[in-house]
């Protein structure tokens, strides 16, 4: 077996220095009823040729994003990740590497989870971040749980506008713990009054930005009125690139940012691994989950980084931890970095621009076909369109057609029926104006 | 060469190079990437465009390139030598998973795509399913956490609804004092209480005081076994017996089931639920940190309550229950704990991990990673301080008490393993013995490497009762740093760059 060294003679040798006759053996304090090396109804071994020719007929029965034009959104946005990203993750220094617990071996990892760090807090205008979360949808929930610790209230007030696996990730975290979630129906027409929602109770506000249905607005008011009545206003961000062109959260007075990072540098992988992202202010720091990364000296006084303020995670505060998480997404968080330090401020906002720019156009464009209304007035990269026939079978005949084109809402909102015509569609850098003039034709071709 | 040695001009000493942030190396107006000029529309932004300056550095690609690739000079790695980290299994993390994991048809697929063109990816994710469940003999298996503590959530909360469900709520969860801290944690995050169970003087959980603490208010047991002191529970049927005579689930966390692969199926352990770390166990690499995935498997009686999104198969292929009221009747799924269908990526690579060892190979590996944590045990009994007799398992618990008197402490003794090239063990954990060293070689060492290994700690440990402490106190030497100042990182926290806290240095 390639991976394993050991020759015959090395285990015999081994054996003999333990003293025993066998490995088995060493499996003495196992219980007699116990069955060991049972039978397994598994295949045996295989050359590195084998696994790949069956996983690559695997990966053949999919159809690759990249391959068709693809519209998809909905909290996972199609990128163009450059090549040195992707290069520099897979040195195995980075990769095969734990979580730096020996800090003066571990300055490589630990000086780029600093740079990330001042990335995402810089990205939303707010005063500090962690070194990740597992995703977008476990930071929002967890960000939702700091707010309570903070306030120590019990009520915790989602918009509707929250990517319903956010808002379903967030009531699942608070099942068993003494709080209210009090989840606001889906408004895709921005009615939304989520102040009204506010009372003396209320630990938070979750609002995503831009929302679900691709709106973005001004959430300044909704900041003052939370803290107006002593809670904080979290805000959920699943597509990253758009802080290259709108204001940050920061700049409206969010308490805490929670947000998926895997737009920059990562692929979209099927869902995961993803990015979460996690920013608020200094003076809440020590009630914020998740690892983190301090700056200081070696005794030769030389700058060094250490994950610090550790008092706060599981492994020193067991059961009164601010969160259990250990195992983040270090290697995500690296490739978020690289490619944020390729693009630097003015790449970002060249890439929003971009985005936003493509975005319009095929709004434009799907809004010249007959029956089809874009309904988000005020967007960055996706929006929301109304079809005059079911979205479903329309997205399954377009993918028959050769086009991925967009995400019913129906899929992610089974319980609202009314949403059975809404489509969200979205366009990024990677949509050329003939992927746009196929998916335009081809959709009024399948609505005809 | 040792670390005040002689002075260079620009700071570097040959390979070792001092490399600034890209906060201070960056310039206004520069970028790596090429991007074409967006054309020209009237915005729809709503009058929210950015106003707030964004402080993003401005670099080339290579730049870029020579700024990471100095800074992973400074990481130990798997890929550089032993790593031997107890409960953390750093395992060699073969590159055909890699390549694999990166087909467009893996990774350039969108978590949304109608299902009817991702069949492949779902297949994938079963075909996973069904390893797990034949290697740990279990019924099911919830796919979707993204880690181990996560999967302990996911335990957790499934243990909870099936006695929620039964209308007779349980509030408290038992830990043995060797417990990792996510088990407590999780259990906190689930609204239970934590009581902890001692260990008896073989450092197995003491099966009396388990007894004791049982009643009709437990809701679960959480055991890692093999436990983190490197032992079989030996005792296991009778906790699982006495855990179910109480009406109350048998958590295992399956950290440590790389002893275990192809030899013991915790099914056959009396064990309702177990996480499985991929990261740990079936080689997806650590990442300085993660990502990670821990699937867990449930019995019968908790298969009910798992999570979604799952995948089904039916007449038409395979599909994804994505939310609670899609699920078949006679489910009742927990809720959700993820953003879309789980750690594909890790899925893809523990799954060639599994398919190039095969049933064969996966028990030679478990038997290899139990006999190389022996052989270290073997050779190290004399020389260092063994708080429970073996056999081991995977890993081998050693305490500090052979260094009392030297002036000599656990974290000195690893950071003189810094100098001599290898990484620390896992120190200080668990905290039921003084002082810990928990080694997990794995099955990835050679008989030769872990030769050097045994003959460097030996000498170490000589070296430390010779009452000659001052290497190690000055340890380590030969670093990118010598030992760090935590103390002040976390009283005067600096937790990210600002031009402000270095006057004058900033480019
Ligand atoms: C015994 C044990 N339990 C649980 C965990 C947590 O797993 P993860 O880091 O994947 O969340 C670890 C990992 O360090 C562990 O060693």
């Amino acid at each position: 077996m390639r991976y394993l060294p050991h020759t015959p003679a090395d285990r015999r040798a081994m054996l003999a220095a333990i003293g025993v006759p066998s490995v088995d053996s060493l499996y003495r304090d196992v219980p007699a009823s116990v069955p060991q090396k049972p039978r397994f109804d598994l295949p045996d071994h295989q050359s590195e040729l084998a696994v790949e020719r069956a996983l690559t007929a695997l990966a053949e029965k999919n159809v690759a994003a990249g391959a068709v034009p693809s519209f998809l959104g909905a909290g996972a946005y199609r990128h163009h990740v450059p090549a040195a990203v992707d290069h520099l993750i897979q040195r195995g220094e980075f990769l095969t590497s734990y979580t730096p617990y020996q800090p003066e071996v571990s300055q490589g990892t630990l000086q780029y989870l600093y740079e990330f760090q001042t990335l995402v807090a810089d990205l939303f205008g707010m005063e500090i971040a962690n070194a990740s979360m597992y995703d977008g949808a476990t930071a929002t929930a967890e960000a939702a749980l700091m707010a309570r610790r903070v306030t120590r209230r019990n009520r915790i007030v989602l918009s509707g506008g929250l990517h319903p696996q956010y808002r379903d990730v967030t009531t699942t975290s608070f099942k068993h713990l003494e709080a209210s979630v009090v989840a606001l129906p889906p408004d895709p027409s921005g009615g939304e009054r989520a102040v009204d929602a506010i009372d003396g109770e209320t630990a938070c506000v979750v609002v995503q930005y831009p929302d679900m249905f691709g709106r973005i607005a001004d959430l300044t008011a909704l900041a003052s009125a939370c803290h107006a009545k002593g809670a904080l206003l979290v805000v959920a961000v699943s597509e990253v690139v758009a802080l290259g062109l709108i204001e940050p959260p920061g700049a409206m007075g969010a308490d805490i940012v929670a947000a998926e990072g895997r737009s920059l540098g990562n692929a979209l992988n099927f869902g995961g691994p993803y990015l979460g992202l996690f920013a608020t202010r200094e003076r809440f720091v020590r009630q914020m989950p998740g690892r983190v990364v301090g700056e200081t000296v070696d005794v030769d006084g030389r700058r060094g980084w250490v994950l610090t303020l550790s008092t706060r995670e599981q492994h020193i505060r067991r059961e009164k931890a601010t969160s259990n998480i250990c195992t983040n997404s270090g290697l995500c968080a690296l490739a978020f970095t690289i490619h944020a330090a390729l693009l630097g401020a003015d790449g970002l906002a060249r890439l929003a621009a971009l985005n936003h720019a493509h975005a319009v156009r095929l709004a434009e464009r799907l809004a010249r076909i007959a029956g089809v209304r874009v309904v988000t007035e005020a967007f960055f990269n996706e929006f929301t369109v109304v079809l005059p026939k079911p979205a479903v079978p329309v997205v399954e005949a377009l993918a028959a057609r050769g086009v991925l084109g967009g995400v019913p809402l129906a899929r992610l909102y089974p319980e609202v029926p009314s949403f059975a015509d809404r489509l969200l569609v979205a366009a990024t850098e990677t949509n050329t104006e003939a992927d746009m003039d196929r998916f335009a034709a081809l959709l009024a071709e399948v609505l005809q | 060469m040792t670390a005040t040695g002689p002075g260079t001009t620009s700071g570097h000493r040959g390979l070792l190079f001092e490399e600034p942030l890209i906060f201070e190396s960056g310039t206004e107006g520069r970028s790596g990437v090429d991007l074409p000029d967006p054309p020209a529309v009237a915005d729809r932004l709503g009058g929210l465009r950015r106003r707030t300056a964004l402080g993003w550095p401005g670099l080339s690609e290579p730049q870029v390139i020579r700024h990471f690739t100095r800074l992973s000079q400074k990481n130990y790695a798997i890929d550089a030598g032993l790593y031997p980290l107890g409960s953390c299994t750093m395992k060699h993390n073969p590159r055909l998973n890699e390549k694999l994991a990166r087909l467009p048809g893996f990774a350039d697929i969108h978590p949304l795509q109608p299902v009817s063109t991702v069949q492949g990816a779902l297949a994938l994710i079963d075909t996973l399913a069904r390893w797990l469940k034949a290697l740990t003999n279990m019924p099911a298996v919830a796919m979707s956490p993204a880690a181990g503590a996560h999967g302990e959530l996911c335990g957790l909360m499934a243990i909870r609804a099936a006695q929620d469900a039964r209308a007779a709520p349980r509030r408290k969860v038992l830990v043995p004092d060797s417990a990792h801290g996510t088990n407590p944690a999780t259990a906190a995050m689930c609204g239970y209480t934590v009581e902890a169970v001692p260990l008896n003087a073989r450092g197995r959980v003491d099966l009396a005081a388990l007894r004791r603490a049982l009643d009709g208010d437990t809701a679960a047991f959480m055991l890692t076994n093999p436990n983190t002191c490197g032992l079989f529970e030996d005792e296991i049927l009778e906790q699982a017996a006495a855990i179910h005579d109480a009406g109350a689930f048998f958590y295992c966390d399956g950290a440590n089931f790389n002893a275990l692969v192809g030899r013991v199926r915790p099914g056959d352990l009396g064990i309702d639920c177990m996480h499985i770390n991929l990261h740990k166990t079936f080689s997806t690499p650590h990442g300085g940190g993660g990502p990670g995935s821990g699937p867990v498997t449930l019995s019968a009686a908790l298969a009910p309550f798992a999570p979604v999104p799952y995948v089904v198969h039916d007449a038409n292929g395979f599909r994804l229950v994505e939310t609670a009221g899609d699920a078949a009747a006679g489910l009742a799924p927990l809720g959700r704990l993820k953003g879309f269908h789980g750690q594909m990526g890790m899925f893809v690579r523990a799954l060639a991990f599994m398919m190039s060892h095969g049933a064969d190979g996966l028990l030679q590996a478990s038997s290899d990673a139990v006999l190389n944590a022996n052989y270290v045990l073997a050779r190290l009994a004399d020389r260092m301080s063994l708080p429970y007799d073996g056999p081991c398992m995977h890993e081998v618990l050693f305490d500090d008490a052979f260094l009392k008197d030297t002036g000599v402490t656990t974290l000195d003794f690893a950071k003189a393993m810094i100098d001599e090239g290898f990484h620390p063990m896992t120190m200080y954990f668990p905290l039921v013995v003084h002082g810990a060293f928990l080694i997990e070689p794995t099955e990835s060492e050679s008989k030769e490497g872990l030769d050097v290994f045994v003959a460097t700690m030996r000498s170490l440990a000589e070296r430390a009762r010779s009452g000659d402490a001052a290497p190690f106190l000055a340890a380590p030497q030969f670093a990118p740093r010598r030992r760090l100042d935590e103390t002040r990182a976390a009283r005067q926290p600096v937790l990210r760059w600002r031009r402000s806290n270095h006057p004058g240095e900033a480019a």
